[in-house]
């Protein structure tokens, strides 16, 4: 067990964001995580990567409590996130904005190190002809490569992804995917936050499902989308499930 | 990032100022170039947290300042030469830097800019009333000091070329310093901290030793300011309009760039000498360069050498 939480709980004024979140995280899968809008889903990823401290509960990583440690100090220790809403350091090149993933996340490495490594990881996303580009000038799409290129080069051993499908088109969708599956073969766990569900239906090892703070669902792909609390609470739809479940088969 | 090819330039070219002088043997000239010098040093060091990191230092002659009183306070009391007394100032600017930052770099933005104005203005009253450093009235060297370096003309000359080579020194370190592993965690925190911060930089330690290096340099210029007026007091040493200047000579040269800075300084010298003695002009200098730093803001923000980079792939290795 990579990473768990315990009874993770976090509240903003009278809004309960998370309530008594409870998971755990296996090495090298990767765990879908879904739910409508405001269902708590980038805070339980805020909650993991440290950005604000949680009102209950532990996370731990590794078999280390690391409830209390600040957000750097995480990605030092192998945690790397990316951002629903991009975070590009605008004014910084593309391979800059990778170097900064490598030299200070869990692979600490030297700037000559580091931009060897910022080539390598640039190749893997797709990036390697912007890099002398000022990362403020991609568009969305590279924007979203670059977040999934910096966390990379930080050689973490989780890697947390805040929605990298959404608003990609088909073809940069599936290439994307092709991007994802190729980090979990690196041995690399993943989390991943997706409202696509056929695709996150089809790439997850495992789902959860967090409906209002909660956690309402775990498990294959199958059980979550046959669930009834996830079929009413979320999907809406016990025809579309059906759908979802039947494209799963044929793809997988 | 290219090798240093931007020092290759930059330092022949301030040591050929910095020669001027000694080979004219013009009294006039010297203090000019002292000036430059000064305006260097000043505006190169306050990039490293202005322009690197991202954070609007206003009141940052107070370093300058406190400096500046350590370092007369030990060559007046302590009978401690020029050299040492100016570092152990700028030692002393950096740990009341760091200690500072500690506590007012976790404001952001306009907050960090007010605060650091704040600080300034609360150092002056502070100094204004403690009486062993002079209170209101700062303190005054007996000539005799000048003595152990030759004479009082000698001296002078002395502080020049401590000042000279103080900004050759401050030009490469905070060249080294942008060019650093260092240097890019603080551009990180410059572009957006929350992201640095989530990619593993230890924003807090990196602001505050950022803040430490840009307050040592200007600690020491102080100090050889101070030594060759022979006197100092609040009033000079923590003056507002300073520090304004400090942030017009980075911001119209380019921030977060070396030679940037250094232009600036260049630029503002000039420009402040010129309306300065001009009849038409000379009691607004303040108000022209303010207007110059609105219209640099509102269409170059990258300002001289900035603008140059970004039109010129070729000179953007060498203007760093």
């Amino acid at each position: 067990m990579i990473l768990q939480t315990e009874d993770v709980t976090k509240t903003f004024g009278g809004l309960v964001a998370l309530s008594d979140v409870t998971f755990q995280v296996e090495e090298g899968e990767i765990l879908g995580i879904i739910g409508p809008n405001g269902a708590g889903k980038t805070t339980l990823f805020n909650a993991i990567s440290g950005v604000f401290k949680i009102d209950k509960g532990r996370v731990k990583f590794k078999g280390k409590d690391i409830t209390s440690l600040p957000p750097n100090a995480r990605a030092r220790l192998g945690i790397a996130r990316t951002h629903q809403i991009v975070k590009p350091l605008n004014d910084l090149t593309v391979v800059e904005n990778v170097m900064v993933g490598a030299c200070f996340g869990k692979g600490n490495a030297s700037l000559p190190e580091a931009r060897k490594k910022a080539q390598e990881v640039l190749e893997f996303v797709g990036l390697a002809e912007k890099g002398e580009i000022l990362a403020g000038k991609l568009n969305v799409p590279e924007k979203k490569r670059l977040e999934m290129a910096r966390a990379l080069a930080s050689d973490p051993d989780v890697i947390l992804l805040d929605e990298v499908l959404a608003g990609l088109n088909p073809m940069e969708l599936s290439s994307m995917l092709e991007v994802v599956k190729a980090i979990k073969e690196k041995g690399i766990t993943i989390l991943m936050i997706e409202h696509l569900m056929h695709a996150i239906m089809n790439v997850s090892d495992r789902v959860m499902a967090l409906v209002y703070g909660r956690k309402i669902s775990e498990g294959t792909p199958e059980e979550v989308a046959n669930d009834p609390q996830v079929v009413e609470a979320y999907l809406g739809d016990p025809d579309l499930a059906l759908k979802l479940l039947k494209d799963k088969r044929r793809s997988g | 990032m290219g090798k240093g090819k931007t020092l290759f330039w930059l330092i022949p070219v301030l040591l050929i100022i910095v020669l001027i002088p000694p080979v004219t043997g013009s009294v006039t000239t010297r203090e000019g170039v002292f000036l430059i010098l000064m305006y260097v040093t000043l505006a190169v060091s306050l990039n490293i947290i202005l322009g690197y990191t991202g954070y609007v230092s206003f009141g940052h002659i107070v370093f300058y300042g406190i400096g500046g009183y350590v370092a007369f306070y030990l060559m007046k009391f302590h009978g401690i030469h020029l050299i040492p007394a100016m570092i152990l100032g700028g030692v002393g600017a950096a740990m009341a830097a760091f200690a500072l930052g500690e506590a007012v770099l976790r404001l952001r933005g306009a907050f960090f800019a007010i605060a650091t104005i704040g600080v300034n203005e609360a150092v002056k009253a502070l100094v204004n009333n403690l009486n062993f450093i002079g209170g209101a009235e700062g303190l005054f060297f007996n000539f005799r000091i000048y003595k152990a370096y030759g004479g009082a003309a000698r001296a002078i000359w002395f502080s020049y070329y401590t000042m000279a080579a103080l900004t050759i020194i401050t030009v490469i370190a905070a060249y080294l310093i942008k060019k650093s592993k260092f240097g890019l965690g603080l551009m990180a925190i410059r572009e957006d901290e929350d992201a640095a911060i989530i990619l593993g930089v230890n924003a807090k330690r990196y602001k505050s030793l950022a803040y430490a290096a840009s307050a040592f340099f200007p600690g020491m210029v102080g100090a050889v300011f101070f030594f060759k007026a022979g006197n100092i007091e609040p009033h000079d040493a923590f003056h507002l309009i300073k520090s304004i200047e400090m942030i017009f000579m980075v911001m119209l040269g380019g921030y977060g760039n070396v030679t940037g800075a250094v232009t600036g300084a260049l630029v503002y010298e000039r420009l402040k000498g010129f309306l300065l003695v001009n009849p038409l002009f000379k009691n607004l200098h303040m108000a022209i360069s303010g207007v110059i730093l609105l219209l640099i803001v509102l269409f170059t923000p990258q300002g001289i050498i900035g603008f140059i980079r970004e039109k010129s792939k070729k000179l953007r290795e060498i203007l760093e």
